[in-house]
C-alpha cells in the first residue's frame, strides 16, 4: 500500500499509509482463494465473514462488502488500521504458506472508508425493547457491546470519564496511527443507532455501579480498559521530564498538545528523547517523539530484537522513522539536574534461560553500566488495572492482579453485572476487546431474555 | 456544560463561582475535587470542591489566576456562562472521625478547600482550632465561614496588615507548644507551607494531612502525571490522594515536578493577554 514516504511523515501527524484505490482493491481481493472451509473467519475475534466480503471486493460490490463486515463488526475503519492481522486472519490464511497473505486489513481498512465517502450512514434505528443497559468506558470493548445490545433493542448509555468518547482510540493511539476523524465517524455512528453516550462521567465516583443498577439499568457492562500506568520503581523516576506513556501520548493524541499554545495543553520534548519498553505503546511514544520535534528518539528494551512484543508493522515504521534500538539495555535509575531529569543509566542485559512467559529471561551485566543523555524519558512498561470499580462494587470478584474475574462470556460474580477487555485480561489487542464486548453483549441478551 | 450560577470576587485575582454540577456536588465529600475544561482548545485543571450549594445545584470553586487557564476564566466566564467540561468528583475524601483536637491550617486560596474539612471535623465533634493565613489583609479569604466552623480562629497576614503578623506554621508551632494535647493537623495551602507545618509537627509526631495539587492530565489515574513519592513509594495523588500523611511527603520532588512547566506557562499567558478572551466558545460536549 502506498504509504507517506519517511522523511516526510516525522514531521507531521498524518496518517502513514494511504490507503487503496478501487483499482487496487479488487486487485489485491482478486488473490483471494475463496478457500471452501476458510481459516481466517476462525483467525478473527468477531468472526468477520472474510472470504465473502472479499469477494464482494472483487466484484466491485463495496457497498455489500461493508455490509457483510458490519454483520459482525462495528468498528471496521478502527480494525483495519490497528488489528495485528499477521497473528489473526493474515496469519491463518491459505495464501500464505507459499505467497504474501491477501491483505484483509487493508481491504477492510478500504471498505470502511469507501463507506464514509460515499456517505452511506443511512441506519435504522432499532426499536427499544423496554430494557436498559449501561456501558462502563467508551473503549473497544464499551462501543462494540454498546452498538451491539442497541441492535438487540436495548436502550444503551455509555459512560466515559474523558470529555470525548473512545478510550484508548483517543487518548493512546496516535493520529498518524488511527486518526481521530475515524473515531469520531464510528461513535457518530452508535449515536445514529440510538446510544447515548455521556462524556465525563466517571463511574465508581460520581454513580457507583450498584447506583446504576438501583437507577433503572437493567444490566452494567464493565469496559474500563487499561488502568493505572506501571513505572519501573527506579530512582528519580519522579522527576519532571520522566512521562508515563499515557502521558505522553494523552497530552499529544486527545490534549493536542502538538499545537500549543493554540491548545492549551504543554508537552516538553529533549532532541534526545528515551523511550522504556517493546510493545506498540513504546513504538507509539517512541515515532510521537519524532513528530513533537526530537532529533533522536531511542527505544531502550530488555531483551533482543526477536522477542520485542510489538506489531511487525509497527517496528518497521519506527526504524524507517529512524528511532534507534538500544537492545539488551534496562534502565537502572533517572539522573537529576537542576530538579529534573538529565539522563538515563541503563545496564547491558545478556540472555538466559526461558521463563515463565516462555522468554529467554534478560539478566543484567555487572559493569556495564552507561548514561544515555536526554531531559525526556518515556515509561512504556504496561498497566496496572485500575482499582476503582472492584473497591467501589462490593461483591465484585477480582483476581490477585486485581483484574476484574469473569466466566468466558464476561459474567462476573455479581448478578447483572459484565465485564470485557483490558479490566478482565490485562494489555491486550483493541480487537480482543471488541471480542470480549461482544461475548459479554451476547450474555446479556441471554440473561435478560431468560429472566 | 456547566452553567456559572455566581461569580464574586473574594480578592486580588482570588474569585469564587458557584458552577451547576447537581450529580458532582451530591456525590462529592469534602477533600474531593474536580477537573474542568473551559473550552474545545483548554487544558484539563484540577481544583478541589468546597462545598455544594443545593438551591442552586452547584458546586463552589475559589480559583486564584495564577496561569492562563485561570486568567482566562477570570477574565472571559461570567454569570450565566458555561465551562464545557467538568468531571467529578475526584480522588478520596478526607477522613473524618472523632480525633478530639484538630488544627486546621489554611493559606492563600487554600482556606476555601480547608472550610468543609473543618465543617465536617467539626460537625464530628472535634474541637477545631483554624489557623488561617495571606500574604496581606487583601488576600486573606472565608475568615467568615471558617469563623463559624472553628471553636478557636487564627489568623496571620505575612506583612501584619491584618491579624497577627508571621506564617500560619508559626502559629502553629505556639499552638504546639501549649500544655494540650492536639490529635491531629491539616494543612492546605502552598506547598512551601504545608511543608512548614509538617516540620513543626515531625517532632511530636502528630498525625498531619495535606492536600496535595499537582500537575494533572485526567485526573482518574490514568496518566501518572500527578505521581509524588510518599514514604519513599509512588502514589497518586488524583487516586491515591489528593490527601496524604505530610510526614512522608516528598516535598521538594514535588515542587520540582510543579516547576517543569513554568517556562511554557509564562509563554501561554503572554500570547494570551495579546488576545484575551478570543476563544471563548459555549462549546458542544
Amino acid at each position: 500500500m502506498r504509504q507517506q514516504k519517511p522523511y516526510v511523515r516525522v514531521r507531521n501527524f498524518d496518517e502513514v499509509p494511504f490507503g487503496y484505490s478501487e483499482e487496487e482493491a479488487i486487485e489485491e481481493a482478486k488473490r483471494c482463494l475463496q478457500c471452501q472451509y476458510p481459516t481466517c473467519i476462525s483467525g478473527c475475534p468477531v468472526n468477520v465473514d472474510i472470504p465473502r466480503f472479499i469477494g464482494q471486493v472483487a466484484g466491485g460490490r463495496f457497498a455489500a462488502a461493508i455490509a457483510t463486515i458490519r454483520e459482525t463488526n462495528n468498528l471496521p475503519a478502527i480494525c483495519g488500521r490497528v488489528c495485528p492481522q499477521e497473528s489473526q486472519c493474515e496469519g491463518v490464511c491459505a495464501m500464505g504458506r507459499k505467497f504474501d497473505a491477501l491483505a484483509i486489513g487493508r481491504l477492510e481498512r478500504f471498505c470502511a472508508d469507501w463507506e464514509a465517502e460515499h456517505h452511506l450512514t443511512s441506519v435504522d434505528v432499532p426499536a427499544s425493547n423496554g430494557r436498559r443497559v449501561a456501558v462502563i468506558g467508551s473503549g473497544p470493548a464499551g462501543l462494540t457491546a454498546a452498538a451491539d445490545l442497541r441492535k438487540a433493542g436495548f436502550d444503551v448509555t455509555v459512560f466515559e470519564s474523558f470529555h470525548v468518547a473512545g478510550g484508548v482510540l483517543v487518548y493512546g493511539i496516535p493520529e498518524f496511527r488511527l486518526p481521530k476523524a475515524i473515531v469520531r465517524r464510528e461513535v457518530d455512528g452508535l449515536k445514529r443507532l440510538g446510544v447515548t453516550i455521556e462524556p465525563n462521567r466517571l463511574i465508581g465516583r460520581v454513580f457507583t455501579v450498584d447506583d446504576l443498577l438501583e437507577r433503572g439499568f437493567d444490566a452494567v457492562f464493565v469496559g474500563t480498559g487499561a488502568g493505572l500506568p506501571r513505572f519501573l520503581k527506579l530512582p528519580g523516576e519522579s522527576l519532571g521530564g520522566v512521562y508515563s506513556a499515557n502521558e505522553f501520548l494523552t497530552r499529544t493524541n486527545l490534549m493536542r498538545a502538538y499545537r500549543f499554545p493554540e491548545h492549551d495543553t504543554p508537552i516538553r520534548v529533549s532532541e534526545r528523547v528515551v523511550t522504556i519498553g517493546g510493545g506498540n505503546v513504546a513504538m507509539d511514544a517512541a515515532r510521537t517523539a519524532l513528530r513533537l520535534g526530537a532529533k533522536n528518539s531511542v527505544v531502550v528494551y530488555r531483551r533482543s530484537v526477536e522477542e520485542l512484543p510489538a506489531r511487525a508493522e509497527e517496528i518497521e515504521h519506527a526504524q524507517e522513522e529512524g528511532v534507534f534500538f538500544q537492545l539488551l539495555a534496562n534502565p537502572v535509575r533517572f539522573l537529576e539536574e537542576d530538579g529534573e531529569l538529565c539522563g538515563v543509566e541503563c545496564i547491558e542485559m545478556k540472555l538466559g534461560e526461558p521463563d515463565a512467559s516462555g522468554r529467554r529471561r534478560p539478566i543484567p551485566i555487572e559493569g556495564t553500566e552507561f548514561v544515555i543523555e536526554t531531559r525526556t524519558a518515556v515509561v512504556a512498561v504496561g498497566n496496572e488495572a485500575h482499582p476503582l470499580i472492584p473497591k467501589t462494587t462490593p461483591g465484585l470478584r477480582v483476581d490477585s492482579w486485581g483484574h476484574i474475574t469473569t466466566d468466558d462470556d464476561g459474567r462476573t460474580s455479581q448478578p447483572r453485572v459484565y465485564a470485557g477487555g483490558d479490566i478482565v485480561t490485562g494489555a491486550a489487542t483493541v480487537i480482543e476487546a471488541m471480542g470480549a464486548g461482544k461475548r459479554a453483549a451476547a450474555a446479556i441478551l441471554a440473561d435478560l431474555d431468560g429472566g | 456544560m456547566h452553567r456559572i450560577r455566581t461569580k464574586r470576587t473574594l480578592g486580588p485575582h482570588i474569585t469564587e463561582y458557584v458552577i451547576e454540577a447537581p450529580d458532582i456536588g451530591r456525590a462529592a465529600r469534602a477533600g474531593q475535587f474536580i477537573v474542568l475544561r473551559l473550552h474545545e482548545q483548554g487544558e484539563r485543571v484540577p481544583l478541589t470542591i468546597v462545598e455544594f450549594v443545593s438551591h442552586l445545584r452547584g458546586i463552589t470553586l475559589v480559583v486564584q489566576s495564577l496561569g492562563k487557564t485561570t486568567q482566562e476564566m477570570e477574565d472571559c466566564f461570567h454569570e450565566g456562562d458555561a465551562i464545557l467540561d467538568m468531571v467529578g468528583p475526584l480522588g478520596e475524601p478526607s477522613e473524618i472521625d472523632t480525633f478530639g483536637t484538630v488544627v486546621c491550617v489554611g493559606g492563600g486560596v487554600g482556606n476555601a478547600p480547608l472550610f468543609p474539612i473543618a465543617r465536617d471535623l467539626h460537625e464530628a465533634g472535634n474541637h477545631v482550632i483554624g489557623v488561617i493565613g495571606a500574604r496581606s489583609r487583601d488576600y486573606l479569604i472565608y475568615e467568615d465561614k471558617l469563623g463559624a466552623v472553628c471553636d478557636e480562629l487564627y489568623v496571620m497576614t505575612d506583612d501584619g496588615s491584618y491579624g497577627e503578623q508571621g506564617f500560619t506554621s508559626n502559629r502553629l508551632a505556639d499552638l504546639m507548644d501549649e500544655e494540650r494535647r492536639i490529635d491531629r493537623v491539616w494543612a492546605i495551602g502552598p506547598p512551601i507551607m504545608m511543608k512548614a507545618c509538617c516540620e513543626v509537627t515531625r517532632p511530636s509526631k502528630v498525625p498531619t494531612v495535606v492536600s496535595l495539587n499537582p500537575l494533572m492530565v485526567d485526573g482518574t489515574g490514568m496518566c501518572g502525571g500527578c505521581r509524588v513519592e510518599v514514604g519513599g513509594v509512588t502514589r497518586f495523588a488524583c487516586v491515591d490522594g489528593p490527601e496524604f500523611d505530610g510526614h512522608l511527603v516528598d516535598f521538594d520532588g514535588m515542587m520540582d515536578r510543579l516547576r517543569f512547566y513554568a517556562g511554557a506557562e509564562a509563554d501561554a499567558l503572554e500570547q494570551y493577554a495579546e488576545h484575551p478572551c478570543s476563544r471563548r466558545t459555549e462549546g458542544t460536549s
